[in-house]
Protein backbone atom coordinates (compact mmCIF):
# COMPACT_ATOMS: atom_id res chain seq x y z
CA UNK A 1 0.00 0.00 0.00
CA UNK A 2 1.63 3.26 -0.39
CA UNK A 3 1.56 6.52 1.35
CA UNK A 4 -0.52 7.82 -1.05
CA UNK A 5 -3.98 5.74 -0.12
CA UNK A 6 -3.76 8.14 3.15
CA UNK A 7 -3.85 11.16 1.87
CA UNK A 8 -6.13 11.44 -1.24
CA UNK A 9 -5.39 13.07 -4.17
CA UNK A 10 -6.59 16.56 -4.16
CA UNK A 11 -9.49 17.35 -6.94
CA UNK A 12 -10.81 20.28 -8.48
CA UNK A 13 -14.31 21.80 -7.46
CA UNK A 14 -16.58 22.42 -10.81
CA UNK A 15 -15.46 26.17 -9.94
CA UNK A 16 -11.71 25.54 -10.11
CA UNK A 17 -12.36 23.47 -13.09
CA UNK A 18 -13.36 26.55 -14.67
CA UNK A 19 -11.21 29.00 -13.01
CA UNK A 20 -7.92 26.88 -14.45
CA UNK A 21 -9.77 25.88 -17.99
CA UNK A 22 -7.18 27.23 -20.19
CA UNK A 23 -4.49 25.03 -18.21
CA UNK A 24 -6.82 22.28 -18.35
CA UNK A 25 -7.24 22.00 -21.95
CA UNK A 26 -3.33 22.48 -22.66
CA UNK A 27 -1.27 19.19 -22.54
CA UNK A 28 1.73 20.30 -20.52
CA UNK A 29 -0.55 21.13 -17.95
CA UNK A 30 -3.47 19.40 -18.14
CA UNK A 31 -5.72 17.83 -14.92
CA UNK A 32 -2.33 16.12 -13.53
CA UNK A 33 -0.63 19.37 -13.49
CA UNK A 34 -2.87 21.30 -12.32
CA UNK A 35 -3.53 18.88 -9.38
CA UNK A 36 0.16 18.96 -8.64
CA UNK A 37 -0.05 22.65 -8.48
CA UNK A 38 -3.01 22.87 -6.48
CA UNK A 39 -1.04 20.18 -3.83
CA UNK A 40 2.53 22.48 -3.85
CA UNK A 41 3.69 24.91 -2.02
CA UNK A 42 6.04 28.29 -2.81
CA UNK A 43 8.14 30.18 -0.69
CA UNK A 44 8.22 33.86 -1.61
CA UNK A 45 10.88 35.79 0.10
CA UNK A 46 10.16 39.69 -0.10
CA UNK A 47 7.11 40.98 -1.14
CA UNK A 48 8.22 43.73 -3.07
CA UNK A 49 9.44 44.39 -7.20
CA UNK A 50 9.83 40.53 -7.71
CA UNK A 51 7.89 39.34 -5.26
CA UNK A 52 4.92 41.03 -6.68
CA UNK A 53 4.56 38.96 -10.28
CA UNK A 54 5.64 36.02 -8.77
CA UNK A 55 2.77 35.47 -5.81
CA UNK A 56 0.11 37.04 -7.83
CA UNK A 57 1.13 34.99 -11.12
CA UNK A 58 1.52 31.49 -8.82
CA UNK A 59 -1.96 32.76 -7.01
CA UNK A 60 -3.35 32.69 -10.39
CA UNK A 61 -1.93 29.99 -11.16
CA UNK A 62 -3.24 27.94 -8.61
CA UNK A 63 -0.09 26.61 -5.90
CA UNK A 64 -2.03 25.97 -3.57
CA UNK A 65 0.00 27.09 -1.13
CA UNK A 66 2.20 30.57 -1.16
CA UNK A 67 4.13 31.61 1.88
CA UNK A 68 5.78 35.36 2.08
CA UNK A 69 8.20 36.71 3.44
CA UNK A 70 8.64 40.22 4.34
CA UNK A 71 8.40 42.79 7.45
CA UNK A 72 8.61 45.99 5.32
CA UNK A 73 6.02 48.36 5.13
CA UNK A 74 4.21 49.76 1.79
CA UNK A 75 5.89 53.73 0.69
CA UNK A 76 4.27 55.30 -1.95
CA UNK A 77 7.98 54.98 -3.56
CA UNK A 78 7.04 51.21 -4.07
CA UNK A 79 4.13 51.43 -5.95
CA UNK A 80 6.27 52.24 -9.37
CA UNK A 81 7.09 48.53 -9.59
CA UNK A 82 5.45 46.29 -6.63
CA UNK A 83 2.26 46.08 -8.41
CA UNK A 84 0.66 44.07 -5.99
CA UNK A 85 0.25 46.88 -3.56
CA UNK A 86 -1.90 50.03 -4.25
CA UNK A 87 -1.89 53.48 -3.44
CA UNK A 88 -4.28 53.01 -0.35
CA UNK A 89 -1.87 50.24 1.23
CA UNK A 90 0.68 52.92 1.70
CA UNK A 91 1.26 52.56 5.39
CA UNK A 92 0.12 49.20 5.93
CA UNK A 93 1.93 46.18 6.19
CA UNK A 94 2.96 44.53 2.71
CA UNK A 95 1.88 41.43 4.30
CA UNK A 96 -1.56 42.21 4.70
CA UNK A 97 -1.82 44.20 1.55
CA UNK A 98 -0.35 41.53 -0.24
CA UNK A 99 -2.49 38.65 1.02
CA UNK A 100 -5.37 40.43 0.20
CA UNK A 101 -4.47 41.31 -3.59
CA UNK A 102 -4.17 37.41 -3.70
CA UNK A 103 -6.85 36.69 -2.44
CA UNK A 104 -8.78 38.69 -4.32
CA UNK A 105 -7.35 37.47 -7.37
CA UNK A 106 -7.86 33.99 -6.18
CA UNK A 107 -9.97 32.89 -2.76
CA UNK A 108 -9.05 29.37 -3.40
CA UNK A 109 -5.08 29.00 -2.49
CA UNK A 110 -3.34 29.20 1.16
CA UNK A 111 -1.46 32.23 1.59
CA UNK A 112 0.90 31.75 5.13
CA UNK A 113 2.65 35.62 5.68
CA UNK A 114 5.95 35.61 7.35
CA UNK A 115 7.01 38.74 9.19
CA UNK A 116 10.25 38.21 10.14
CA UNK A 117 13.42 38.98 9.15
CA UNK A 118 14.87 36.15 7.47
CA UNK A 119 17.90 34.80 9.70
CA UNK A 120 20.37 31.61 10.04
CA UNK A 121 18.50 30.84 13.33
CA UNK A 122 14.85 30.75 11.68
CA UNK A 123 15.74 29.66 7.78
CA UNK A 124 15.98 26.45 7.58
CA UNK A 125 12.50 26.02 9.26
CA UNK A 126 11.10 28.65 7.20
CA UNK A 127 12.29 27.47 3.79
CA UNK A 128 11.89 23.70 4.74
CA UNK A 129 7.91 23.93 5.01
CA UNK A 130 7.91 24.44 0.76
CA UNK A 131 8.52 22.67 -2.57
CA UNK A 132 9.95 25.51 -3.95
CA UNK A 133 12.24 28.68 -2.61
CA UNK A 134 11.68 32.02 -4.95
CA UNK A 135 14.13 34.50 -3.84
CA UNK A 136 13.43 38.07 -4.62
CA UNK A 137 15.32 39.74 -2.01
CA UNK A 138 17.52 42.86 -2.21
CA UNK A 139 20.37 42.19 -0.09
CA UNK A 140 23.76 40.04 -0.16
CA UNK A 141 23.57 38.23 3.13
CA UNK A 142 20.10 37.11 2.12
CA UNK A 143 21.19 36.37 -1.35
CA UNK A 144 23.88 33.92 0.48
CA UNK A 145 21.51 33.01 3.30
CA UNK A 146 18.86 31.57 0.84
CA UNK A 147 21.09 29.71 -1.01
CA UNK A 148 22.78 27.72 1.17
CA UNK A 149 19.73 27.12 2.79
CA UNK A 150 17.95 25.99 -0.33
CA UNK A 151 21.14 23.36 -0.75
CA UNK A 152 21.37 22.16 2.83
CA UNK A 153 17.60 21.37 2.39
CA UNK A 154 17.63 19.99 -1.01
CA UNK A 155 15.10 22.62 -1.96
CA UNK A 156 15.19 24.51 -5.16
CA UNK A 157 15.42 28.31 -5.99
CA UNK A 158 13.84 30.12 -8.49
CA UNK A 159 16.60 33.25 -8.43
CA UNK A 160 15.84 36.40 -9.90
CA UNK A 161 17.76 39.63 -9.24
CA UNK A 162 17.45 43.20 -11.10
CA UNK A 163 19.65 46.62 -11.49
CA UNK A 164 18.31 49.42 -13.24
CA UNK A 165 17.31 48.16 -16.36
CA UNK A 166 19.42 44.52 -16.06
CA UNK A 167 17.91 41.53 -14.64
CA UNK A 168 19.37 38.20 -14.24
CA UNK A 169 17.54 34.92 -13.79
CA UNK A 170 18.49 31.37 -12.87
CA UNK A 171 17.14 28.20 -11.26
CA UNK A 172 19.80 27.09 -8.73
CA UNK A 173 18.92 23.05 -8.40
CA UNK A 174 19.38 22.09 -4.65
CA UNK A 175 22.28 19.69 -4.01
CA UNK A 176 23.04 18.97 -7.68
CA UNK A 177 23.78 22.26 -8.33
CA UNK A 178 25.09 24.50 -9.29
CA UNK A 179 24.53 27.12 -7.05
CA UNK A 180 24.50 30.58 -6.64
CA UNK A 181 27.97 29.95 -5.04
CA UNK A 182 29.13 28.24 -8.27
CA UNK A 183 28.68 31.72 -9.91
CA UNK A 184 29.65 33.64 -7.15
CA UNK A 185 31.89 32.28 -4.15
CA UNK A 186 31.78 35.82 -2.15
CA UNK A 187 29.84 38.68 -2.39
CA UNK A 188 31.18 41.97 -3.30
CA UNK A 189 32.31 44.33 0.26
CA UNK A 190 29.48 46.58 1.05
CA UNK A 191 29.40 49.89 -0.96
CA UNK A 192 30.78 48.60 -3.87
CA UNK A 193 27.35 47.60 -6.07
CA UNK A 194 25.04 50.56 -6.07
CA UNK A 195 21.57 49.06 -4.52
CA UNK A 196 17.86 49.64 -6.35
CA UNK A 197 17.51 52.64 -4.12
CA UNK A 198 20.63 54.29 -5.16
CA UNK A 199 21.12 53.79 -8.53
CA UNK A 200 17.21 53.24 -9.47
CA UNK A 201 15.48 50.15 -11.36
CA UNK A 202 12.89 50.09 -14.37
CA UNK A 203 9.33 49.73 -12.66
CA UNK A 204 8.46 46.94 -15.74
CA UNK A 205 12.27 45.63 -15.22
CA UNK A 206 11.08 43.33 -12.01
CA UNK A 207 7.80 42.29 -13.75
CA UNK A 208 9.80 40.42 -16.49
CA UNK A 209 12.06 38.88 -14.11
CA UNK A 210 9.43 37.77 -11.68
CA UNK A 211 7.26 36.57 -14.34
CA UNK A 212 10.30 34.46 -15.00
CA UNK A 213 10.94 33.65 -11.77
CA UNK A 214 7.15 32.39 -11.17
CA UNK A 215 7.36 30.34 -14.80
CA UNK A 216 10.36 28.31 -13.93
CA UNK A 217 8.54 27.55 -9.90
CA UNK A 218 5.54 26.68 -12.24
CA UNK A 219 7.58 24.47 -14.29
CA UNK A 220 9.65 22.31 -11.48
CA UNK A 221 6.16 21.59 -10.14
CA UNK A 222 4.17 19.82 -13.07
CA UNK A 223 7.53 18.42 -14.26
CA UNK A 224 7.48 19.97 -17.56
CA UNK A 225 9.77 21.57 -19.74
CA UNK A 226 13.18 22.68 -19.38
CA UNK A 227 14.00 24.17 -16.34
CA UNK A 228 16.39 27.09 -15.97
CA UNK A 229 19.04 25.05 -14.49
CA UNK A 230 23.33 25.52 -15.40
CA UNK A 231 21.55 28.40 -17.49
CA UNK A 232 22.66 32.09 -16.20
CA UNK A 233 19.92 34.30 -18.01
CA UNK A 234 20.63 37.95 -18.56
CA UNK A 235 18.16 40.71 -19.59
CA UNK A 236 18.85 44.37 -20.89
CA UNK A 237 15.31 45.98 -21.11
CA UNK A 238 17.23 49.21 -22.14
CA UNK A 239 17.95 46.91 -25.86
CA UNK A 240 15.51 44.69 -25.62
CA UNK A 241 18.18 42.03 -25.37
CA UNK A 242 18.20 37.93 -23.91
CA UNK A 243 21.70 36.29 -23.46
CA UNK A 244 22.00 32.84 -22.02
CA UNK A 245 25.04 31.83 -20.51
CA UNK A 246 26.13 28.52 -18.95
CA UNK A 247 26.55 27.98 -15.65
CA UNK A 248 28.23 24.94 -14.30
CA UNK A 249 28.23 23.24 -10.79
CA UNK A 250 32.02 24.38 -8.86
CA UNK A 251 33.11 20.39 -7.98
CA UNK A 252 35.07 23.19 -4.91
CA UNK A 253 31.88 24.89 -4.32
CA UNK A 254 31.88 25.42 -0.42
CA UNK A 255 28.15 24.73 -0.62
CA UNK A 256 27.37 22.11 -2.96
CA UNK A 257 30.91 20.69 -4.27
CA UNK A 258 32.56 17.55 -3.80
CA UNK A 259 34.22 18.36 -0.25
CA UNK A 260 31.56 20.64 0.96
CA UNK A 261 32.63 23.23 3.80
CA UNK A 262 29.47 24.87 4.58
CA UNK A 263 27.34 22.46 5.79
CA UNK A 264 25.45 24.51 8.18
CA UNK A 265 24.24 28.27 8.00
CA UNK A 266 26.79 30.30 8.95
CA UNK A 267 26.76 34.25 9.83
CA UNK A 268 25.76 35.98 6.29
CA UNK A 269 25.91 39.59 8.02
CA UNK A 270 29.92 38.72 9.07
CA UNK A 271 30.42 37.13 5.32
CA UNK A 272 29.01 39.75 3.47
CA UNK A 273 30.96 42.08 5.65
CA UNK A 274 28.12 44.13 6.64
CA UNK A 275 27.63 44.98 10.83
CA UNK A 276 24.64 43.46 12.03
CA UNK A 277 22.35 46.16 13.42
CA UNK A 278 24.54 48.61 13.34
CA UNK A 279 22.81 52.38 11.62
CA UNK A 280 23.46 53.23 8.16
CA UNK A 281 26.70 55.10 7.68
CA UNK A 282 25.94 58.93 7.76
CA UNK A 283 23.32 58.52 9.97
CA UNK A 284 26.25 57.73 13.06
CA UNK A 285 26.12 58.55 16.61
CA UNK A 286 24.69 61.72 17.88
CA UNK A 287 21.71 61.75 15.72
CA UNK A 288 19.76 63.59 18.51
CA UNK A 289 22.30 66.78 19.17
CA UNK A 290 23.39 69.67 17.02
CA UNK A 291 26.94 69.14 17.55
CA UNK A 292 29.30 67.38 14.85
CA UNK A 293 32.40 65.79 14.25
CA UNK A 294 35.12 68.04 12.69
CA UNK A 295 34.50 66.11 9.50
CA UNK A 296 30.62 66.64 9.58
CA UNK A 297 28.47 69.61 9.73
CA UNK A 298 24.59 69.43 10.69
CA UNK A 299 22.05 71.11 8.46
CA UNK A 300 20.88 73.73 10.85
CA UNK A 301 24.64 74.45 10.92
CA UNK A 302 24.47 75.15 6.93
CA UNK A 303 21.05 77.09 7.26
CA UNK A 304 22.46 79.35 9.62
CA UNK A 305 25.98 79.79 7.01
CA UNK A 306 23.56 80.08 4.06
CA UNK A 307 21.33 82.27 6.19
CA UNK A 308 24.52 84.76 7.12
CA UNK A 309 25.45 84.04 3.41
CA UNK A 310 29.19 83.91 4.52
CA UNK A 311 29.72 81.92 1.27
CA UNK A 312 29.93 78.16 2.41
CA UNK A 313 30.72 76.29 -0.72
CA UNK A 314 27.90 73.10 -0.86
CA UNK A 315 29.27 70.28 -2.72
CA UNK A 316 26.23 67.96 -4.03
CA UNK A 317 28.00 64.59 -5.31
CA UNK A 318 24.61 62.92 -6.12
CA UNK A 319 23.54 62.09 -9.46
CA UNK A 320 22.29 64.69 -11.72
CA UNK A 321 18.78 63.10 -11.95
CA UNK A 322 18.99 63.52 -8.28
CA UNK A 323 19.97 67.20 -8.34
CA UNK A 324 16.57 67.57 -10.87
CA UNK A 325 14.18 66.62 -8.36
CA UNK A 326 15.63 68.69 -5.39
CA UNK A 327 18.93 70.71 -4.37
CA UNK A 328 20.16 72.89 -1.48
CA UNK A 329 20.13 76.58 -2.70
CA UNK A 330 23.31 77.44 -4.05
CA UNK A 331 24.87 74.41 -4.38
CA UNK A 332 27.30 72.74 -7.13
CA UNK A 333 27.02 69.25 -8.67
CA UNK A 334 29.50 67.00 -9.05
CA UNK A 335 28.88 63.61 -8.90
CA UNK A 336 30.90 61.07 -6.54
CA UNK A 337 32.10 59.09 -9.72
CA UNK A 338 33.25 62.03 -11.48
CA UNK A 339 34.60 63.58 -8.49
CA UNK A 340 38.61 62.04 -9.39
CA UNK A 341 38.65 63.86 -12.43
CA UNK A 342 37.21 66.96 -11.80
CA UNK A 343 39.12 67.78 -8.85
CA UNK A 344 40.30 70.82 -10.27
CA UNK A 345 37.25 72.59 -10.22
CA UNK A 346 37.67 72.55 -6.60
CA UNK A 347 41.24 73.91 -6.82
CA UNK A 348 41.81 76.71 -4.04
CA UNK A 349 38.35 75.68 -1.94
CA UNK A 350 39.80 76.00 1.96
CA UNK A 351 36.22 74.91 2.75
CA UNK A 352 33.46 72.90 1.85
CA UNK A 353 30.54 71.02 2.79
CA UNK A 354 29.41 68.25 0.93
CA UNK A 355 26.38 66.17 0.78
CA UNK A 356 24.09 63.52 -0.93
CA UNK A 357 20.82 62.15 -0.44
CA UNK A 358 21.29 60.69 2.70
CA UNK A 359 25.06 60.98 4.18
CA UNK A 360 26.48 57.65 2.47
CA UNK A 361 27.85 58.89 -0.73
CA UNK A 362 29.05 61.93 0.66
CA UNK A 363 31.21 60.46 3.28
CA UNK A 364 33.07 58.79 0.41
CA UNK A 365 33.49 62.07 -1.15
CA UNK A 366 34.62 63.77 2.15
CA UNK A 367 37.46 60.86 2.16
CA UNK A 368 38.35 61.15 -1.25
CA UNK A 369 38.81 65.05 -0.61
CA UNK A 370 40.49 64.81 2.06
CA UNK A 371 43.48 62.46 0.68
CA UNK A 372 43.68 65.21 -1.83
CA UNK A 373 44.54 67.57 0.05
CA UNK A 374 40.94 69.31 0.83
CA UNK A 375 41.06 69.57 4.23
CA UNK A 376 38.30 71.74 4.81
CA UNK A 377 35.62 69.14 3.12
CA UNK A 378 33.11 68.39 5.81
CA UNK A 379 30.14 65.62 5.66
CA UNK A 380 26.71 67.08 5.98
CA UNK A 381 25.24 64.81 8.49
CA UNK A 382 21.74 63.08 7.49
CA UNK A 383 22.51 64.53 3.36
CA UNK A 384 19.13 66.23 1.96
CA UNK A 385 16.56 64.06 2.97
CA UNK A 386 17.90 65.27 7.00
CA UNK A 387 18.01 68.88 5.00
CA UNK A 388 13.99 68.44 3.96
CA UNK A 389 13.13 67.10 7.38
CA UNK A 390 14.54 69.74 9.58
CA UNK A 391 15.09 72.88 7.34
CA UNK A 392 12.70 73.12 4.07
CA UNK A 393 10.02 70.38 4.41
CA UNK A 394 8.37 72.33 0.93
CA UNK A 395 11.05 70.16 -0.73
CA UNK A 396 10.24 67.04 -2.25
CA UNK A 397 11.64 63.59 -0.83
CA UNK A 398 12.50 60.82 -2.91
CA UNK B 1 41.89 41.89 -33.97
CA UNK B 2 40.29 44.03 -31.15
CA UNK B 3 37.99 42.31 -28.83
CA UNK B 4 34.56 43.62 -27.57
CA UNK B 5 34.03 43.11 -24.55
CA UNK B 6 29.95 44.28 -22.74
CA UNK B 7 30.05 46.21 -19.86
CA UNK B 8 27.07 45.62 -17.81
CA UNK B 9 25.17 48.45 -16.28
CA UNK B 10 26.60 48.61 -12.69
CA UNK B 11 30.06 48.84 -14.40
CA UNK B 12 29.30 51.58 -17.16
CA UNK B 13 30.02 54.53 -15.40
CA UNK B 14 33.50 53.70 -15.14
CA UNK B 15 33.73 52.86 -18.27
CA UNK B 16 32.31 56.40 -19.70
CA UNK B 17 29.01 54.96 -19.98
CA UNK B 18 30.05 52.68 -23.00
CA UNK B 19 27.98 49.45 -23.47
CA UNK B 20 30.59 47.77 -25.39
CA UNK B 21 34.20 48.81 -24.99
CA UNK B 22 37.30 47.25 -27.39
CA UNK B 23 41.12 45.68 -26.13
CA UNK B 24 43.56 43.87 -27.85
CA UNK B 25 44.99 41.07 -25.80
CA UNK B 26 45.85 37.06 -27.00
CA UNK B 27 43.82 36.08 -23.82
CA UNK B 28 41.22 36.79 -21.24
CA UNK B 29 43.91 38.10 -19.25
CA UNK B 30 45.93 40.40 -21.18
CA UNK B 31 42.37 42.03 -22.55
CA UNK B 32 41.45 42.71 -19.15
CA UNK B 33 44.87 44.03 -18.85
CA UNK B 34 44.62 46.64 -21.42
CA UNK B 35 40.86 47.14 -20.91
CA UNK B 36 41.46 48.09 -17.33
CA UNK B 37 44.32 50.16 -18.74
CA UNK B 38 42.53 52.54 -20.75
CA UNK B 39 39.77 52.43 -17.75
CA UNK B 40 41.79 52.78 -14.25
CA UNK B 41 38.30 53.28 -12.49
CA UNK B 42 37.41 49.11 -13.31
CA UNK B 43 40.33 48.36 -12.08
CA UNK B 44 39.30 47.73 -8.19
CA UNK B 45 35.95 46.56 -9.70
CA UNK B 46 37.73 43.27 -11.50
CA UNK B 47 40.80 43.04 -9.17
CA UNK B 48 41.34 42.74 -5.69
CA UNK B 49 44.65 43.99 -4.01
CA UNK B 50 46.30 41.35 -4.55
CA UNK B 51 45.88 41.63 -8.66
CA UNK B 52 43.76 38.41 -8.24
CA UNK B 53 40.23 38.51 -10.52
CA UNK B 54 37.20 39.23 -8.01
CA UNK B 55 35.00 36.35 -7.14
CA UNK B 56 32.16 38.10 -7.14
CA UNK B 57 32.53 38.91 -10.91
CA UNK B 58 32.15 36.21 -13.27
CA UNK B 59 34.06 36.80 -16.70
CA UNK B 60 32.56 35.31 -19.42
CA UNK B 61 34.41 33.90 -23.33
CA UNK B 62 30.96 33.91 -25.37
CA UNK B 63 28.35 31.99 -23.33
CA UNK B 64 31.18 30.07 -21.08
CA UNK B 65 32.83 30.84 -17.84
CA UNK B 66 36.58 31.67 -18.19
CA UNK B 67 37.15 29.64 -14.50
CA UNK B 68 35.70 26.43 -16.32
CA UNK B 69 38.48 27.00 -19.40
CA UNK B 70 41.55 28.39 -19.13
CA UNK B 71 40.96 31.11 -16.53
CA UNK B 72 42.87 34.46 -17.52
CA UNK B 73 44.87 32.34 -20.11
CA UNK B 74 41.67 31.35 -21.73
CA UNK B 75 42.97 32.19 -25.40
CA UNK B 76 40.52 35.00 -26.93
CA UNK B 77 39.95 34.14 -31.27
CA UNK B 78 38.51 36.30 -33.60
CA UNK B 79 35.03 36.90 -33.28
CA UNK B 80 35.08 36.14 -29.68
CA UNK B 81 33.18 38.53 -27.06
CA UNK B 82 33.90 38.84 -23.61
CA UNK B 83 31.29 39.70 -20.47
CA UNK B 84 31.74 41.16 -17.47
CA UNK B 85 28.63 39.93 -15.29
CA UNK B 86 28.64 40.98 -11.51
CA UNK B 87 26.78 40.09 -8.99
CA UNK B 88 23.66 42.56 -8.52
CA UNK B 89 21.29 41.80 -5.06
CA UNK B 90 18.25 43.94 -5.75
CA UNK B 91 14.94 42.70 -5.47
CA UNK B 92 12.35 43.57 -3.30
CA UNK B 93 13.45 47.18 -3.34
CA UNK B 94 12.77 48.10 0.13
CA UNK B 95 13.23 51.87 1.12
CA UNK B 96 16.67 53.78 1.17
Amino acid sequence: MTVAAFHPRPTLSNQEVARYSRHLIMPEVGMDGQLKLKSASVLCIGAGGLGSPVAMYLAAAGVGRIGLVDFDVVDYSNLQRQIIHGTPDVGRRKLDSARDSLHALNPEVEIETHEVALSSANALDLLGGYDVIVDGTDNFPTRYLVNDACVLLGKPNAYGSIFRFEGQASVFAAKDGPCYRCLYPEPPPPGLVPSCAEGGVLGILPGVIGTIQATEAVKLIIGNGEPLIGRFLVYDALRMRFRELKLRRDPDCPVCGDRPTVTELIDYEQFCGVAPAAPAAGTVAGDNGTDAAGDEATVEQLKARIDRADGVFVLDVREPQEFQICRIPGSTLIPLGDLPKRLGELEGRSEMIVHCKSGVRSAKAVKLLREAGFDGAKNLRGGILRWIDTVDPSLPKY
Amino acid sequence: MPTRILIPTPLRGYADQQEVVEAEGATVGELLANMTAEYGGLRKHLYNEDGKLRSFVAIYLNDDDIRFLEKEATPVGEGDTVSIIPSVAGGAGRRA
